[in-house]
């Protein structure tokens, strides 16, 4: 699975970026974390509000961060 | 997960005693102050730790409550509806409807180049992105909570009021300048991809959990400024005198409203932190334009995010839209300062 964080840099993003790491180290899911900083990649996936989670290119999450329940429901859901 | 029924019913169980303890906080901190603790009534000390006692449960219950609802509300308001709704309006109903939905649609000023790309590329005019960019930092729940908590209903809406004016008229006049030549030219090359609005699934008890996130976000954020606010405030109540700040910032002192302006652009505080040093100001004889310049300024001019937007917008754009807004922000002050 390829997971993407999509920010500029702000906090909520490395906090995003943090929590997304833990649940998938935590859960033992087969994944590759990139932080996506780049504004133009970002806007590729059409979000206007930073942070995104971007599971295998698709969006799910944008513009808030999720709590880490919220975080290992999606990612287990997409495998 | 919360329980579905918990979730709608827990929020309306705690509304009763929200609005119990609100009602009470006043004889509550007479009697802590004069009764439990006893100390002499009238002395500096104990009418500031009244004024702490009484002022920040106050406030703090407030912000709980508002922002709770606001954060459910908001949910039905993303940035992306916001965009349609935008998407080749004519200027001025453009300009109105932009500032209008920059006060209810989520912002965070970490988000302006993304947002500022997505309404620029999908065919929203300069002058009504402005409108919305300008509002949506100005216009600000906590400040509108807070000054309807300090100082009542009318000062919270005059803020709102003159802050939808300043921003759809300084919207309406960047858009009259046809500024576009000051984008960066990559901003319409970048090719906006689709992405789905999840938002549109949420269920409602989803919507009540983003309340609560919102509420602990928030509030778990500000309440410091507030306390510290509120606590400096207290200060001031007893020990400074009246009239301190009447020469500075009072009526007659004209070069007051542009000097507060230029002095709240770098100044980068939220709004929980700025409403109770105003208020400290207004009690020491500043006058209620003056202040409230001087606050706009602090909350809708900020540094911070004029270095973020300088990636999509050259200098001189940036320097017209400090401009406008600030000469917008002066009007109103002065306006404010001529009718009381």
């Amino acid at each position: 699975m390829e997971i993407k964080i999509l920010g500029t840099g702000c906090p909520k993003c490395k906090t995003l970026e943090r929590l997304t790491r833990e649940v998938v180290e935590q859960n033992g899911i087969d994944a590759t974390v990139t932080k996506v900083e780049d504004i133009y990649q970002i806007m590729k996936y059409g979000v206007m509000t930073t942070p995104a989670l971007v599971v295998d290119e698709k969006v799910v999450i944008k513009g808030r961060i999720p709590s880490s329940d919220e975080i290992r429901q999606v990612l287990t859901k997409a495998i | 997960m919360r329980n579905i029924k918990n979730a709608i019913w827990l929020p309306l169980a705690f509304l009763p005693i929200w609005f119990l303890i609100y009602h009470n906080l006043q004889p509550v901190t007479d009697w802590i102050i004069d009764t439990a603790l006893g100390i002499t009534k009238g002395t500096h000390l104990t009418e500031a730790l009244r004024f702490f006692i009484f002022e920040f449960p106050k406030v703090m219950l407030l912000l709980t409550l508002i922002i709770f609802v606001v954060g459910i509300i908001r949910t039905y308001f993303t940035p992306e509806k916001t965009r349609k709704a935008l998407e080749g309006k004519k200027t001025f109903t453009g300009n109105v409807m932009a500032a209008t939905l920059g006060i209810v649609t989520p912002f965070c000023s970490c988000s302006a180049i993304p947002l500022f790309l997505g309404f620029v590329e999908s065919g929203v005019p300069l002058g009504v992105t402005f409108s919305f960019l300008i509002a949506a930092p100005m216009i600000n729940e906590v400040a509108i909570i807070l000054l309807f908590g300090m100082f009542g209903w009318k000062v919270a809406a005059i803020y709102v009021g003159t802050g939808l004016a300043i921003a759809i008229l300084a919207g309406w006049v960047i858009g009259l300048l046809k500024l576009e030549k000051w984008v960066e030219p990559w901003v319409y090359q970048t090719h906006i991809g689709d992405s789905e609005l999840e938002e549109d699934k949420l269920t409602f008890v989803k919507r009540i959990n983003l309340g609560y996130d919102a509420v602990k976000e928030i509030v778990g954020k500000v309440w410091i400024y507030v306390a510290l606010g509120i606590l400096v405030g207290a200060g001031a109540h007893g020990y400074v005198p009246e009239e301190f700040m009447a020469a500075l910032m009072g009526k007659s002192a004209w070069y007051s409203i542009p000097l507060s302006v230029l002095i709240g652009i770098p100044l980068y505080s939220n709004a929980a932190g700025i409403v109770p040093i105003v208020s400290v100001l207004i009690e020491k004889g500043a006058s209620l334009g003056t202040a409230l310049a001087f606050m706009m300024s602090v909350i809708g001019l900020s540094l911070p995010e004029m270095i973020i937007l300088r990636k999509v917008l050259k200098l001189p754009l940036i320097l017209t839209f400090i401009g406008v807004v600030g000469t917008g922000i002066m009007i109103v002050g002065y306006l404010f300062n001529y009718i009381f």
